[in-house]
């Protein structure tokens, strides 16, 4: 397999020349994951788990067929541990809601989360507590189980890998820390499961999250993986059909676990669509990706050292598949305007980790995220505007 | 007001190019007048704008006078035309201009859909405050 022809796959870039370096922020989708829904709503489209009629079996059958798929993805135990979910985000706050709610005073979490993994704790009204960063943004370890000594039995939610830097934490380490204070770990692995491989029974983790749309897959679908010893400890979060054995005026029993998170119609063609991605991903296999992502971010690493001005705020040898930085002087919107107008999708901004600005003092950064997609090329290109918007920016 | 409107659009067809279009209103944005630090502050700060905006009026016999910032370089330019087109004006001939003139500048093509409601507000500032000196 040549990873340099990979764009190919992709019908997005034959359709325009940008230069997409904004992955973190969705992937592109290769032309067989839209063909795989394609598939579904042409020949057929059925409900799932409800219509005795055949259509409905198949339609049940690749559904569930799709939620082994996410399960090996992840080396889950069994894949009624997969629930299907419409994102990250949804994750963490069926998480929140339907376990953390009850059973904890206290969330723990890293100095670097996404807001999806705070605003949910605050919404359920729990004592927050921040573990520091290092000056290179690396995890303070002793603060972290400092921390856990203050609050035993806490809960620890995490993400694996930075949207905005590209730091990834030591989770297995960290969760290992975390079982001997009796907590229990939730891992946001939205940006880390396209870049390496996870395997939930190696880190030992309670919960995971996963976005389709970053994997390569469609928008609107994700993954909660939950270990099997805590379903009976997880309660319903939103009722509806599909997810109940029986239901009465007094009183409804629910379905096990995934099923009982599955209320209402489900995004069928959307988890037909991930599993394909996932497939894809696994037909290419991370050792090929890592390397080629390693070696465009060792370019761009090199390149960037000779970008005058530039502000890093991490080590450039532990990024993955993220770089943020600044131009002194200079501010990152106007970089951005310039940069989409010469044909170079990046993203600007605060990336939805403000209290990580404020603590750096900041208000954003430039942010470049890679897919398996990209080129030296598209590298090349991306500095040669960058060049010529700071030429026009500064004074 | 007009007047100046037109003399902007002059200068931004000049350009073929949306590049050059950039490089002048970076040009403006250089150029335009410092706002005192003392000004840059909560109460002058625009509402609603993805970067920081400040704005400060001052009246000098009938006439509205209007000064801007922002930390993004574009916006400064953006707002020190706007500035421009609307101070030296009384509030009654401000606010029985119809900011719809404003159109043929064709700033929609430099201005991102989210900073088109940031500059938005800036007119919405100046319209309110020609309001309150009426
Ligand atoms: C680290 C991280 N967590 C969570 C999310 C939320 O993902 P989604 O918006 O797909 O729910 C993102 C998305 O940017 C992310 O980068």
């Amino acid at each position: 397999m040549n990873i340099n022809t990979l764009k190919n796959d992709f019908p997005f870039f034959k359709n325009n020349k940008l230069v997409y370096l904004d992955s973190g922020a969705t992937a592109q989708k290769p032309q067989i994951v839209l063909d795989s829904m394609n598939e579904f709503h042409k020949s057929y489209c059925a409900n799932i788990h409800r219509s005795a009629h055949g259509l409905g079996n198949k339609a049940t059958q690749e559904y569930e067929n799709a939620r082994q798929t996410v399960s090996k993805f992840l080396n889950a135990k069994t894949k009624d541990e997969i629930v299907f979910t419409s994102g990250a985000t949804q994750g963490i706050n069926l998480v929140a809601y339907a376990y953390v709610k009850e059973h904890f005073k206290h969330v723990i979490i890293s100095g670097l989360e996404h807001h999806s993994n705070i605003i949910p704790w605050q919404i359920i009204d729990k004592s927050l507590h921040v573990i520091d960063f290092k000056k290179d943004l690396h995890v303070d370890l002793e603060h972290f189980e400092s921390l856990l000594k203050s609050y035993p039995n806490s809960f620890v939610s995490l993400v694996e890998t930075s949207n905005t830097f590209g730091i990834t934490h030591p989770i297995k380490e960290m969760i290992q820390l975390a079982r001997k204070y009796g907590s229990k770990v939730l891992v946001d692995a939205a940006q880390s499961s396209v870049h390496s491989a996870i395997d939930v029974q190696d880190l030992d983790a309670d919960f995971l999250v996963l976005s389709a749309h970053k994997l390569y897959g469609p928008t609107g679908i994700g993954a909660l993986y939950i270990k099997k010893d805590l379903h009976e400890k997880c309660k319903a979060f939103q009722g509806g059909g599909g997810a109940i054995k029986e239901v009465t005026y007094e009183k409804t029993v629910y379905m096990p676990i995934p099923y009982m998170y599955e209320a209402g119609t489900q995004h069928i063609a959307g988890a037909i669509g991930f599993a394909s991605a996932l497939e894809y991903i696994r037909n290419i296999g991370f050792n090929l990706i890592q390397k080629h992502e390693q070696e465009l971010i060792a370019y761009t690493n090199e390149k960037l050292l000779h970008v005058k001005n530039l502000i890093r705020y991490t080590d450039t040898k532990n990024a993955t598949g993220n770089i943020s930085f600044n131009i002194k002087g200079i501010h990152h919107y106007d970089l951005g305007v310039l940069l989409d107008k010469q044909g170079v999708q990046i993203r600007v901004g605060h990336h939805c980790v403000q209290p990580t600005m404020k603590s750096l003092g900041i208000k954003g950064t430039v942010r470049i995220s890679f897919g398996l997609y990209n080129t030296k090329e598209d590298i090349d290109k991306f500095f040669y505007a960058l060049e010529r918007s700071i030429k026009m920016l500064e004074d | 007001m007009n007047e100046t409107i037109n003399k902007y659009k002059e200068d931004l067809e000049f350009f073929d190019d949306v590049m050059d279009k950039y490089e002048y209103i970076i040009d403006l944005g250089k150029k335009s007048p410092l706002l005192d630090e003392k000004d840059k502050n909560e109460t002058n700060k625009i509402k609603g704008c993805q970067s920081s905006v400040w704005f400060v009026a001052h009246k000098e016999k009938d006439k509205l006078f209007f000064d801007t910032y922002s930390d993004t370089v574009i916006v400064r330019g953006l707002a020190f035309i706007l500035a421009q087109i609307y101070s030296n004006h009384s509030p009654k001939e401000i606010q029985s201009f119809n900011r719809e003139e404003l159109k043929i500048l064709n700033l929609d093509e430099i201005i991102s859909p989210v900073r088109l409601n940031g500059f938005t507000s800036m007119l919405n500032a100046i319209y309110a405050h020609a309001k309150k000196e009426i």
